[in-house]
C-alpha cells in the first residue's frame, strides 16, 4: 500500500465522518472494481471456453472422419474446475479484509487515491488529497484547534517529521490560519500540511512541542509574529524579535 | 578582595558565546551554562539579525522579493533564489525552459561547493587550523569568478527569474567551468584530504563527538548534510526530484556514524557530486530560449502552494500562500539551519566547550538564514 | 677593573636589543612565514618586504590608551604583562651563545631557566585572573594545568641529559658535544653506546614537543585557542599590555629553542670539524627551530585540552621515565664495563 492512502487512512481516525463516507465510496469503489473484475474474469473464461469448443470441434470433426466419436475428454472437466476455483479464491480474496482501511492488491488504477474536489464555500474538516505537481504537497489536513495534536502524534507515530509551522492572517475572514507542514525522510514522499483556523481575537492552540521538540522554536517563531498562543508551550518567549517585544508584525494590520 | 566572578554554591557559571564570538560566524549568542569547561545546558539565542522578510515579501510583488533571497543565506544564494522562483511558478503555473534548467543546476551546484569550501575552512579554522581556509578560499575564488561572469554579483546572486534565468551562459562560462572542474578535481585529493581529512589531530577531535542520532534528526526536523550524517538517505534532489535532477547521475552521500566527523565527510563527498552533476549537465546542455514568456505583472490564482529544494545547508521550504493579488499574501521561509540549530542544545549537554564548537561548526550555520 | 664595570652593562643592552629585535621581528617573520604557506603575501607595505611592520605596530601599540576595565584587579592587571616579559628576558642570562659570547657562567644555569619559565606562567594565570571575565578565567585554568603536566616530563628528559654530561651548566653541557655533528646528545654515536644513540633522538622529539606546549604554542595553544577563548588571558587587553603579552611569547620561543639547540643540538659547535664553530652557528640552530615551530602553528589544528593532558600525563611522562631508568641503566652498565 502506498505510503500516501496509508497516511490518509491514519489521518482519517480524526474525521470518523469522512471516514464513514470515505469507506463507503471506497467500497462501492471496490465492488465495482470486484464486478469489473469477475466479469472480465467470466468473459475471458467464456471467450476461452468458445474456443476451445470451437477448436474441439474441429478436431473432433477430423478425428471423427477417423475414429468413432468417445466421451467427452476429462481434460475440458478439469479446466472449467479449475477456472471456477481461480473465480472463487480471487472473489474471496478481494472480500477478506472487510474493515476500513480497504487493502486494494491488485487495484487496476495507480495506487494513489484520486485528488479531491475543491469543495465550494469553506471547507469542512477532514482530509484532502491534492494534485502534488500544482500544490507541491500531497495531504491537506484541516481539523479543529484541538485535533492538532492528535494530528501531530499520528504522523509522529508514522515516522514524519515537522518541517515548519506557520501562521496565515486571514483578517477578511477574522480569522487565524495555523499550518504544519509534515514531510517524511525515511525514503518515500509524502508531504502533509495539517491546517486549523482559530478566532483572530483569541488566537489559542495547543502546543505539540512535547511531541516534536522541533516545533518549539517555530512556534515561538509564530508566535513571534501572529500572536497566536500555543498553549502549554514550555517557553512562549520571543525567539527573533527583542525580547521585550509587545508587537505581532505579520498580521495584516500592523503598522509600525 | 572580591572573588572576580561570583561563583553559586555548586560553581555553575553562565558564559555568553556571541554574539560576537569568532566561533559563531555571525551574531548568534548561545547562552552556556557551564560547570567547569562542560556544558550544562545550551540555550541559543537567535534575532540579532532579524530582518523580518516575510513582511518585507507581503508588502511588494513577487519579482520584488526576489532579491531579498539570496540576502537569506549569503553562502548559497542561488538555491534560495531557486526555491522562490519554484514556489512562484508552481503557483502560476509556469513552464521553465529545458536550457534554463540546465543552466539553473549548473550554477546552483556551483554555489553549493562554494558554499561548502567556505564552510570548510570556517570549520577547520574553528578546530584552530588557520591554513585550509585559505586553500579553500583560493578555490571558491575561481567559482566566484565565474558566477560573477554569468550572474554580474558575486555574493548575493540574483540570478533566476520566473520561467528562467536572467541571462543565456556563454562559452566562456562553459570552459572556465570546465576548467574548474578539472582543477578542484586535482585539488581535492592533495589539498583537502591529505592535509586536513587525514591529519590524526583533526580526527581526534572529530571523532565520536556530538552523536546525533537519526531520530534525534526527525524530531527535530533537521535535513541536509546533518541528516545525512546521521545515515538517513535523504537529498530532496532526488527524493523529491525537481529540475533535471532526475536526468542525472549522482549519490547521496551519508555515513552512519552520526558524529562531527560523518558531517565533515558528507560535506566533502557532496563536493565531488556536485562537481559530477556539473559535468553531466555541461554535457548535455540542449539549445533553446533560457526564458519562458512570462507577464511582466503575475497574478497566480488564490492557492497556497509549497515546494522544496536542497540547499547548501538542507531542505529550503517556501510555503506561498495567494490570494489572486500581484504579491504573496503570506510567504513563509522554512529556512534549514533554523531546524538544524534547534537540535544544538540537546546535543551539546554534557559536551566540553571546544566539543561544543566543534558541533556547531559541523551543523553550518549562517545565521541571516536563521533569523530571517 | 674596567671589564668589570662594562661587561654587565654592555651584555644588559645585548640581551634587551637582542630580546627586542627578536620579540618584534619574529612577529614578522611569523606573518609574512604564514602568508606565504597560505598563498598570500603577508607584510609587504610597510618598508621592503614589509620589514618596517613591526616599527609601525610598536608606534600603534604604544599610541593607544591602556585600558583598565571596570572591575578588574588593577595591580594584578598592570604587573602580568611585565611579568610575561621580564623572565623571558632574564633567561637569557643564563645562555651561552657561543664559548665568548656568555653573560654569566652560571653553575646551574639549566635550573635556573626552568625556575624562570616557571615564573612566566605566572604572567598568564595573573592577566587571566585579574581580567574579570570568563573567557580569561578559563584560560588562566587551562595554562596552569597544561604547564604542570608539561614540565614534568620536559624536566625528566632535562635531567637523561644531565645524567649524561654530569653538569648542570649550560656551556658545560654545549662544550662536551664539541667536535662535529655525531658528538651532538641527539646522535651520541661516539663517547656512548649504541642504545643511547637509539633513545636520545626520542628524548630529543619528547623535549620539543614539551617546549612547543611550554610556550603555548599551536597545536598546542589552549590559552589563547581563539576560536573557543577568543584570546583566552589577552581578551581584555589593549595596546601595550597586550603587546608585552606577544613579546613574552615570541620570547619564550627564542628560549626554548635556545635550550633545544645546546641541550641537543651542540650548542653553537659547527656539523663538522673542520668549519669553524661560532655564534653563527647557534643563531641558524634557533632559527631552524623557531622555523619548524611556526611551519607546525600553520599546518595543524588545535587539539583538545584534555586530549592534549592525557598526552602528557598517559604517553610523556611515562616515556620520558622509561628513557630517564634505561638511561641511568646504561650508564651503570658502561660503569662497570670500563
Amino acid at each position: 500500500m502506498s505510503i500516501l492512502r496509508e497516511t490518509k487512512w491514519a489521518l482519517l481516525e480524526l474525521f470518523p465522518e469522512q471516514k464513514a463516507t470515505e469507506g463507503e465510496a471506497e467500497k462501492a469503489a471496490r465492488e465495482k472494481h470486484r464486478a469489473d473484475a469477475r466479469a472480465k474474469i467470466e468473459a475471458e473464461i467464456k471467450a476461452k471456453a468458445e474456443a476451445e469448443a470451437k477448436a474441439k470441434a474441429k478436431s473432433e470433426a477430423k478425428e471423427g472422419e477417423a475414429a468413432a466419436p468417445k466421451k467427452p475428454s476429462p481434460t475440458e472437466e478439469t479446466a472449467a474446475e479449475s477456472a471456477a476455483i481461480d473465480l472463487a479464491a480471487k472473489v474471496k480474496s478481494q472480500a477478506a479484509p472487510q474493515p476500513a482501511p480497504p487493502e486494494e492488491p491488485e487495484e487496476p488504477e495507480s495506487d494513489e487515491p484520486p485528488v479531491s474536489l475543491e469543495h465550494e464555500g469553506p471547507r469542512p474538516f477532514g482530509v484532502m488529497v491534492r494534485s502534488y505537481a500544482a500544490r507541491g504537497y500531497h495531504l491537506d489536513v484541516f481539523c479543529a484547534p484541538d485535533q492538532v495534536v492528535a494530528a501531530a502524534e499520528l504522523l509522529d507515530g508514522a515516522g514524519f517529521s515537522l518541517e515548519a509551522v506557520t501562521g496565515v492572517d486571514w483578517i477578511k475572514e477574522e480569522q487565524m490560519e495555523v499550518v504544519y507542514d509534515y514531510t517524511i525522510t525515511a525514503g518515500r514522499l509524502c508531504r502533509v500540511a495539517v491546517r486549523t483556523r482559530i478566532p483572530r481575537s483569541a488566537p489559542e492552540v495547543p502546543t505539540i512541542s512535547h511531541i516534536c521538540p522541533g516545533a518549539n522554536w517555530h512556534e515561538r517563531e509564530t508566535h513571534d509574529f501572529f500572536g497566536i498562543k500555543f498553549t502549554g508551550h514550555p517557553y512562549l518567549v520571543p525567539i527573533l524579535l527583542p525580547e521585550d517585544a509587545d508587537f505581532h508584525p505579520l498580521l495584516k494590520d500592523f503598522t509600525p | 578582595m572580591t572573588l572576580p566572578i561570583q561563583c553559586t554554591p555548586d560553581e555553575i557559571f553562565i558564559l555568553n558565546l556571541g554574539p560576537q564570538h569568532p566561533a559563531t560566524h555571525g551574531v548568534l549568542r548561545v547562552k552556556l551554562t557551564m560547570d567547569g569547561e562542560y556544558i550544562v545546558e545550551a540555550e541559543p539565542v537567535l534575532g540579532y539579525i532579524h530582518r523580518m522578510h516575510e513582511k518585507m515579501a507581503e508588502n511588494g510583488t513577487f519579482a520584488q522579493f526576489m532579491p531579498n533571497t539570496p540576502r537569506l543565506d549569503y553562502l548559497s544564494a542561488l538555491s534560495f533564489n531557486q526555491g522562490y522562483c519554484m514556489a512562484v511558478e508552481r503557483a502560476a503555473g509556469i513552464e521553465v525552459p529545458e536550457r534554463a534548467e540546465y543552466i539553473r543546476t549548473i550554477t546552483v551546484e556551483l554555489n553549493r561547493i562554494s558554499s561548502h569550501l567556505l564552510w570548510y575552512g570556517a570549520f577547520v579554522m574553528d578546530l584552530g587550523g588557520f591554513t585550509p581556509l585559505l586553500y579553500a578560499f583560493d578555490d571558491r575564488e575561481q567559482i566566484l569568478d565565474l558566477l560573477e561572469h554569468v550572474t554580474g554579483s558575486r555574493l548575493t546572486y540574483c540570478y533566476y527569474r520566473f520561467g528562467g534565468v536572467y541571462n543565456d551562459i556563454d562559452d566562456d562560462f562553459v570552459t572556465g567551468t570546465r576548467a574548474f572542474v578539472k582543477r578542484l578535481r586535482s585539488r581535492l585529493p592533495i589539498q583537502y584530504r591529505d592535509l586536513v581529512t587525514g591529519n590524526i589531530i583533526l580526527i581526534k577531535r572529530l571523532k565520536d563527538i556530538g552523536f546525533i542520532s537519526a531520530e534525534t534528526c526527525r524530531k527535530y526536523g533537521a535535513t541536509g548534510p546533518v541528516l545525512r550524517g546521521s545515515g538517513v538517505e535523504y537529498d530532496v534532489r532526488k527524493h523529491e526530484p525537481y529540475s533535471i535532477y532526475p536526468e542525472l547521475d549522482f549519490d547521496i552521500p551519508h555515513y552512519p556514524e552520526g558524529d562531527c566527523m560523518a558531517r565533515y565527510m558528507v560535506r566533502m563527498d557532496e563536493i565531488e557530486q556536485s562537481l559530477r552533476i556539473i559535468e553531466q549537465a555541461l554535457d548535455k546542455l540542449p539549445d533553446g530560449p533560457y526564458q519562458a514568456k512570462v507577464p511582466k505583472t503575475l497574478k497566480p490564482p488564490a492557492v497556497d502552494v509549497y515546494s522544496a529544494v536542497e540547499a547548501s545547508k538542507g531542505s529550503f521550504g517556501c510555503r506561498l500562500v495567494c490570494d489572486g493579488d500581484k504579491g504573496p499574501y503570506r510567504l513563509k521561509l522554512r529556512s534549514p539551519s533554523f531546524s538544524n540549530l534547534s537540535l544544538f542544545g540537546e546535543v551539546s549537554e554534557g559536551l566540553l566547550l571546544a566539543d561544543a564548537l566543534a558541533v556547531m561548526g559541523s551543523l553550518d550555520l549562517v545565521i541571516p538564514e536563521i533569523d530571517r | 677593573m674596567d671589564t668589570s664595570i662594562w661587561r654587565p652593562i654592555l651584555y644588559l643592552i645585548g640581551i634587551m636589543a637582542f630580546a627586542g629585535v627578536n620579540a618584534a621581528w619574529l612577529g614578522w617573520c611569523e606573518r609574512k612565514g604564514a602568508g606565504h604557506i597560505q598563498r598570500r603575501c603577508g607584510p609587504k607595505e610597510v618598508g621592503p618586504f614589509g620589514l618596517w611592520q613591526p616599527l609601525a605596530d610598536g608606534i600603534k601599540l604604544m599610541t593607544k590608551q591602556l585600558i583598565v576595565p571596570q572591575g578588574v584587579d588593577g595591580i594584578l592587571f598592570r604587573v602580568a604583562p611585565v611579568l610575561a616579559m621580564i623572565p623571558a628576558i632574564t633567561s637569557m642570562v643564563a645562555i651561552p651563545f657561543s664559548e665568548t659570547l656568555h653573560a654569566r657562567a652560571i653553575d646551574l644555569s639549566v635550573l635556573l631557566i626552568f625556575a624562570l619559565a616557571s615564573i612566566g606562567m605566572m604572567a598568564i594565570l595573573l592577566g587571566g585572573w585579574a581580567s574579570n571575565n570568563k573567557y580569561s578565567l578559563i584560560s588562566a585554568a587551562r595554562s596552569v594545568s597544561q604547564n604542570v603536566a608539561y614540565e614534568i616530563p620536559m624536566l625528566v628528559t632535562v635531567i637523561t641529559i644531565v645524567m649524561l654530561t654530569g653538569s648542570m651548566n649550560l656551556e658545560e653541557i654545549a662544550l662536551q658535544q664539541k667536535g662535529g655533528f655525531w658528538n651532538w646528545n641527539i646522535f651520541p654515536v661516539v663517547g656512548q653506546s649504541i642504545a643511547q644513540a637509539i633513545i636520545m633522538p626520542v628524548s630529543f622529539i619528547l623535549f620539543f614537543i614539551c617546549s612547543v606546549a611550554e610556550t603555548n604554542r599551536a597545536p598546542f595553544d589552549m590559552a589563547e585557542a581563539e576560536s573557543e577563548l577568543v584570546a583566552g588571558h589577552m581578551t581584555e587587553y589593549g595596546s601595550m599590555g597586550f603587546g608585552l603579552f606577544m613579546m613574552g611569547e615570541y620570547l619564550n620561543i627564542v628560549v626554548g629553542a635556545c635550550l633545544t639547540a645546546i641541550l641537543f643540538l651542540g650548542g653553537w659547535d659547527s656539523p663538522l670539524p673542520f668549519i669553524p664553530s661560532g655564534v653563527g652557528w647557534f643563531l641558524l640552530k634557533i632559527y631552524v627551530l623557531i622555523f619548524t615551530i611556526i611551519l607546525i602553528r600553520w599546518t595543524y589544528p588545535r587539539t583538545q585540552i584534555y586530549k592534549l593532558l592525557n598526552l602528557s600525563w598517559k604517553v610523556l611522562i611515562p616515556f620520558s621515565l622509561a628513557i630517564l631508568l634505561l638511561t641511568a641503566i646504561f650508564i651503570k652498565i658502561e660503569g662497570i664495563l670500563i
